[in-house]
């Protein structure tokens, strides 16, 4: 069982692990970067092809290897690859929160959000607030 | 035990990264990660000096894989790529992890904390680069034809430049006619030709070109397909064209800023923006005059929206570059008019570069009169009796309040983004933040956007003058002809890859391909899926679909995800 908010403690950072896309999501990150907009420095990515590749599992893996969150930056409409990209991460983002339920892991880790290639503010405020949201859940590491 | 060789270099950047991430800790950090024999720090991982001393490591320390922990690979992946393949090794055995853009830059506020991640990241970058494998390109043909979108001296030049070379060019010009800003000036700077006949002339000659098609009225509404073989539409006074291009071109041009009401009296009659001001010379025979009355003195105002000057919200902080020369030309013009009119320029810096200087001197050999005024205290117009009255602090002459009288007020303004969002929306270009398109790299890839085969030029990008705008346009017409006339792009082979073991032809995957890329093959005693090259792109949609997880992107690999999580979990956390 996961742990509650309350064993988080004052100093508790959550660690968000990006699911990013080279050539749209991770563009608009490096915007962000490259415009001097921070946000929480344990967030990290992993950049692939195109959201509507992400297995479920490594999202339930990343969650079992000391990340509290897992964030998909998808492409939405701007995926080069495919028309429906939106709809097709958001049916692999379900198909990941039932695993996540299935092992008793809030679903609530995981979220979604279509980040653009000029999208870096709108990142930022994702990381900001998914971060203040992770850190009222507490970590994800299973006690002991 | 991995046996791989591993070279790891954390670039400091020239203190773009190491300002913020102490990369001495990061290398100490990783030095004995599994399969590393080279950790280095550099200043430069980029320069001949950095890429050499890689070059001499794969070769003496046998590396078979290579890790640059720099910037955004969006810059420099090919780069590193072109090093491992000059030293013989394999260039898809290179990983580059993007320590500026996505770490050293978005923390600058927290050093600590930058160098914590960036430890992460560069042993994420090691677990890749310990699964990584020699990889071949496959190649496509391209096809030898270009749209250009916006037909002004920038995008015309382009389409003759294109037309040259043998590739058929396709121009889309939104309004109903055909020049731009420049079809619309009189006598320009440096060789006072008119840019109405610059226009004419272009424009002549690309009727005569039977491989240039110009479509007035026409919007660009639909892109799809790839580097090299791009399908598109235009919307051509109501009518869908379809076109299949291998390059697109954007010349979309700039506004001219537009002052606030009364911000320098603008909106009183005699008060005129530069260009109107030009319109105005470019009307008159004889002495200049305005409205019938004959304009005896003409106060001009520099920086009007540029450089962080405008009375409306969120001013433009850039200098518009061409204005200082195009308003000193146009002194000169109105000096040629009407000899003895007196001629007072209020400026903030004088920014007639290179060879436009002598425009300055002419500008002051024709009698006009400089009067340099602080940032904080711009000039104050005034109109009393028929005429304006400047009133402006001489900072050359230790704050002397002076007390210009003029018949005309000229504001010197600024070139602007000109917004477009439905072409934004088709093509996607980044914007930088002060709205222009954003080139790849300033100095590396000046014409070059994030999208391959879409190229930028012209004043869509950034202030500039004509002579200028022709300048990147035909660079943008040199990388276009560069992709097409080679007549194929190498695809990477970052494509799908089927595990035979693992798979049991549920057809799963077939659904999920966007481009039907997969079909059926025996393997043994039973049928499996299987992965046509030319076609996959590598997209990944087959992965999540497999219920036997047989499916793999190369590059991206099932045990390169895990192994990158597992390097990012232990220590440092």
């Amino acid at each position: 069982m996961e742990k509650g908010g309350g064993a988080a403690g004052e100093g508790f950072r959550p660690r968000i692990l990006v699911f990013s896309t080279e050539s749209i999501s991770d563009i608009g990150i490096d915007l962000a970067g490259s415009s001097h907009m921070h946000y929480p420095p344990t967030a990290i990515s992993i950049p692939l092809p195109c959201s509507s590749g992400i297995r479920p599992d490594w999202i339930l893996y990343a969650l079992g290897h000391g990340f509290d969150g897992v964030f998909v930056a998808a492409d939405g409409t701007d995926c080069p690859f495919v028309p429906d990209c939106t709809g097709r991460t958001a049916k692999l983002v379900d198909q990941a929160q039932n695993l996540l339920r299935e092992n008793d892991i809030k679903p609530e880790r995981l979220k979604m959000a279509a980040v653009c290639s000029v999208c870096a503010e709108s990142f930022q405020k994702h990381m900001k607030s998914f971060f203040d949201a992770l850190k009222g859940l507490g970590p994800t590491r299973k006690a002991g | 035990m991995s046996e791989r060789r591993i070279g790891v270099y954390i670039c400091y950047c020239g203190g773009n990264i190491s300002d913020y991430v102490d990369c001495e800790r990061v290398q100490d950090a990783i030095k004995h990660e599994e399969g590393v024999v080279v950790a280095k720090t550099t200043m430069f991982a980029c320069s001949d000096a950095a890429q050499q001393e890689m070059i001499d490591d794969i070769r003496e320390q046998k590396l078979d894989a290579m890790v640059v922990a720099s910037c955004s690979p969006t810059l420099h992946l090919f780069t590193f790529r072109g090093v491992a393949e000059r030293a013989g090794l394999n260039p898809y055995l290179y990983v580059q992890v993007n320590l500026r853009e996505q770490c050293s830059w978005a923390h600058t506020d927290v050093p600590e904390k930058a160098t914590e991640k960036a430890v992460h990241m560069v042993k994420a970058g090691i677990a890749k680069a310990r699964l990584t494998e020699p990889l071949q390109k496959t190649r496509i043909d391209t096809v030898p034809r270009a749209l250009v979108v916006g037909a002004g001296i920038s995008g015309l030049r382009a389409a003759l430049a294109l037309s040259d070379l043998g590739i058929s060019v396709y121009v889309a010009e939104k309004t109903d006619k055909i020049g731009g800003r420049v079809a619309e000036m009189g006598r320009m700077y440096p060789h006072d030709r008119r840019g109405s006949e610059l226009i004419a002339n272009l424009v002549e000659e690309a009727q005569k070109r039977e491989n240039v098609q110009i479509y007035t009225q026409a919007e660009l509404t639909e892109k799809s397909g790839s580097v090299g073989d791009f399908t598109v539409k235009l919307n051509v006074k109501g009518e869908s064209i379809p076109l299949n291009v291998g390059a697109i071109i954007v010349t979309t041009g700039f506004n001219s800023y537009q002052p606030a009401d009364g911000e320098y009296a603008y909106g009183t009659d005699g008060v005129l923006t530069l260009p109107e001001f030009k319109q105005l010379l470019d009307q008159c025979e004889g002495d200049l005059t305005y409205r019938g009355k004959p304009v005896g003195n003409v106060s001009y105002i520099y920086c009007v929206g540029s450089r962080g000057s405008s009375q409306k919200e969120n001013p433009n902080d850039y200098c518009s570059r061409y204005c200082c020369n195009a308003a000193m030309h146009a002194s000169s013009i109105a000096h040629d008019l009407s000899p003895g009119l007196h001629q007072f320029h209020l400026f903030r810096d004088i920014r007639t570069y290179g060879k436009y200087e002598l425009l300055y001197q002419e500008a002051r050999r024709k009698g006009a009169l400089f009067i340099k005024f602080d940032d904080d205290e711009p000039p104050r117009v005034e109109k009393s009796n028929g005429c304006f009255r400047i009133l402006v602090k001489d900072v050359l002459t230790n704050g002397e309040e002076l007390d210009i009288e003029s018949d005309l007020v000229v504001l010197v303004t600024a070139m602007e983004p000109r917004p477009n969002q439905p072409l934004n929306d088709v093509l996607k270009l980044p914007l930088g933040l002060d709205g222009f398109f954003k080139e790849i790299h300033p100095k590396l890839r000046p014409v070059e956007t994030v999208i391959d085969g879409v190229f930028i030029a012209g004043t869509a990008q950034a202030p500039r003058n004509s002579a200028e705008s022709v300048a990147s346009a035909l660079a943008a017409t040199s990388k276009s002809a560069a992709l097409l006339k080679k007549g194929y792009v190498e695809l990477e082979p970052l494509i799908a890859v089927v595990d035979k073991q693992a798979c049991t032809w549920c057809d799963k995957c077939v659904e999920s391909c966007p481009y039907s890329a997969i079909g059926k093959i025996g393997s043994g005693e039973k049928e499996v899926a299987e992965i046509n090259a030319a076609v996959c792109k590598g997209c990944g949609c087959c992965v999540p679909a497999c219920p036997q997880g047989a499916l793999g992107v190369r590059g991206y690999t099932d045990r390169q995800i895990r192994a990158m999580i597992d390097a990012m979990e232990a220590r440092n956390g």
